[in-house]
């Protein structure tokens, strides 16, 4: 079973809740807990694992055979990214790592093949453990722009060695573009957070029409959960959105979440209520 | 004219309050929400649009299906898997990068223009204010804050203001490269929190890279004031100007739901006073720099 945690807005709580559903999970089901804020991960400061393993994400990025080379200039054509610039009066080909997307068709259309591959570092893999819970996490280097693609290899790599009815949890990066569409796409059921504010349902509004548009289901839970703003339930009434769970805004949570501690830790409550959460979702994804 | 971006690594730290409200306390500016994926300042700064633009973004390969004979080349080629075993091109996946185009044995694909989403040109209280939306599940963010910030220019030079107040992405990704890169000065907010201090120091180096003059903001110092100190010692260790601490005050949150910048919500909150005062800060910096 895998389930993305997300929000269209950020800063909802998508990690605190993510990593709290994790490590209360862990206790009953094999659990891992999948960091895809590749921009940003904060999982780890929550699960705190012991790391076990690093290694560097990356993606082919084109090089050049100047001995096969006549720049001719195709591969500067096909790029769709204007990734590569042949600059023939110097007898050079420039290719921007930060523009390229690795998509290979400058390779594949070299009338010379003198175009290779060798990987480019974009990031880093992280593997850890704690207890039970196995916990991966991506992060992008400083001023990569391949977001998308370093989820799609942490979600692979994810995959690789399942346990037996085991659960994983995405952590999905904000927002409602294609990072975040990858980081739900791998999910069997959807939990969308939010908060009672306009930017809140602003935002939820987006993120659920990727949702739909994706055909999951799904469900949302309410951070920060406080009176005065009336629309967001009104909107979730009308959508006939199912609220699986309510969290109180409450300064000790806030608190505690500034010091890095998962709900459970705050109050031992919270492992039963995302058990009886997990056991919610099955049902509906069973149905 | 000094074009300013207000970022934060970390969503949720409170960004578009600051945004909103040195969009008021700015006197003579263009505004600009660079954060096109989940666009929130119009909630503030309610704009009445004059000009609205359809976005294109990168062309998404379409198969004609009736000629197509199935050969699979198009699957293998594709590194984003944006096509389906039975040669759909989920438009979501697919990056419009020609691959499939120009390997199609049969020539059977075509490049198909794609609407991405729109920009739009707006009148404020305020002024002027630039801003878009990303269509749903769409990519190519960084193209359409290029665009919002080249139209920003174009205004602000055409009606000589001083400052373009930019309310940035979250993340350090493509649109936030993309909101920041070419900028001299920044504005960083963050939030007392280990989550917050951990963003923050990806957002240095990311102004680092771009060789970005950072004014840090603590909000909600008071949640953690221990993580608050570390916070301000460590980014002017890292050379930003510390600017100061917003506490948390619930009127923030009050004028959030109400939907007004908070600097005009209440006239006498802890709030408004602590936000001038940071903008005042900003002023002389900058009047000075000049």
């Amino acid at each position: 079973m895998k389930i993305t945690v997300t929000s269209g807005k950020g800063g909802t709580g998508k990690t605190l809740i993510s990593t709290s559903l994790a490590l209360s999970l862990s206790k009953k089901y094999p659990t891992t807990y999948i960091d895809l804020d590749v921009e940003e991960p904060n999982g780890y400061i929550f699960i705190k694992p012991d790391i076990q393993k690093k290694e560097p994400i990356t993606l082919p990025f084109p090089k050049v055979d100047y001995d096969k080379c006549n720049f001719c200039g195709v591969c500067q054509e096909v790029c769709a990214y204007n990734a590569i610039a042949v600059l023939s009066f110097n007898n050079e080909v420039k290719i921007f790592p930060e523009l390229c997307k690795s998509c290979g068709n400058c390779v594949l259309n070299c009338p010379e093949k003198a175009m290779f591959e060798v990987p480019r570092e974009i990031g880093t893999l992280t593997y850890g453990k704690r207890e039970n819970l196995k916990f991966f996490e991506g992060k992008l280097n400083i001023s990569e722009v391949t977001t998308t693609s370093a989820i799609r290899i942490v979600k692979k790599k994810s995959l690789e060695d399942i346990r037996d009815g085991e659960i994983l949890i995405y952590d999905s990066p904000p927002g409602a573009s294609c990072p975040m569409v990858e980081a739900s796409k791998g999910g069997d059921y959807i939990i969308l957070i939010t908060e009672p504010t306009p930017f809140g349902l602003f935002d939820l509004r987006i993120a659920v029409g990727v949702v739909k548009g994706l055909n999951k289901k799904f469900g949302v839970i309410i951070n920060k959960e406080m009176e005065g703003f009336d629309e967001l339930y009104e909107y979730l009434k009308k959508e006939n959105i199912k609220v699986l769970l309510k969290i109180p805004f409450e300064r000790r949570i806030a608190e505690s979440y500034s010091k890095g501690k998962t709900l459970s830790e705050i109050d031992k409550e919270w492992e039963d209520i995302f058990l009886n959460l997990y056991n919610q979702i099955l049902e509906e994804v069973n149905d | 004219m000094i074009e300013l971006a207000i970022v934060s690594g970390k969503g949720g730290t409170g960004k578009t309050t600051v945004s909103a409200s040195f969009s008021v306390l700015a006197k003579n500016k263009i505004i600009a929400d660079c954060d096109v994926d989940a666009p929130d300042l119009h909630l503030l700064l309610k704009p009445k649009v004059n000009i609205k633009k359809d976005f294109f973004g990168m062309k998404k390969a379409y198969i004609n299906k009736d000629s197509c004979i199935e050969c699979g080349v198009c699957i293998d080629v594709c590194r984003f898997d944006a096509i389906s075993p039975d040669y759909v091109v989920d438009t979501a996946l697919c990056e419009g990068c020609e691959v499939c185009f120009t390997q199609c044995p049969v020539k059977v694909i075509e490049m198909r223009e794609n609407k991405a989403g729109e920009y739009f040109v707006s009148e404020t209280p305020y002024g002027k204010m630039v801003h878009g939306i990303l269509g749903v599940g769409e990519e190519n963010s960084g193209k359409l804050v290029a665009i919002i910030r080249n139209v920003a220019r174009y205004y602000a030079q055409k009606e000589k203001v001083d400052y373009i107040i930019v309310d940035g992405p979250p993340g350090i990704g493509c649109p936030v490269n993309s909101t920041l890169s070419g900028l001299k000065y920044a504005v960083g907010v963050t939030e007392p929190t280990e989550s917050g201090l951990s963003d923050l120091e990806r957002l240095m180096e990311l102004f680092h890279h771009f060789k970005i003059k950072p004014f840090i903001i603590i909000n909600k110092s008071d949640l953690n004031p221990e993580m608050s100190e570390k916070i301000k010692r460590k980014s002017i260790e890292e050379g930003a100007i510390f600017l100061g601490e917003i506490p948390f005050d619930p009127v923030v949150v009050e004028s959030l739901k109400m939907g007004k910048p908070v600097v005009i919500y209440e006239k006498d909150s802890k709030a408004k006073k602590i936000i001038t005062e940071l903008w005042k800060k900003i002023e002389d910096y900058l009047s000075r720099k000049i």
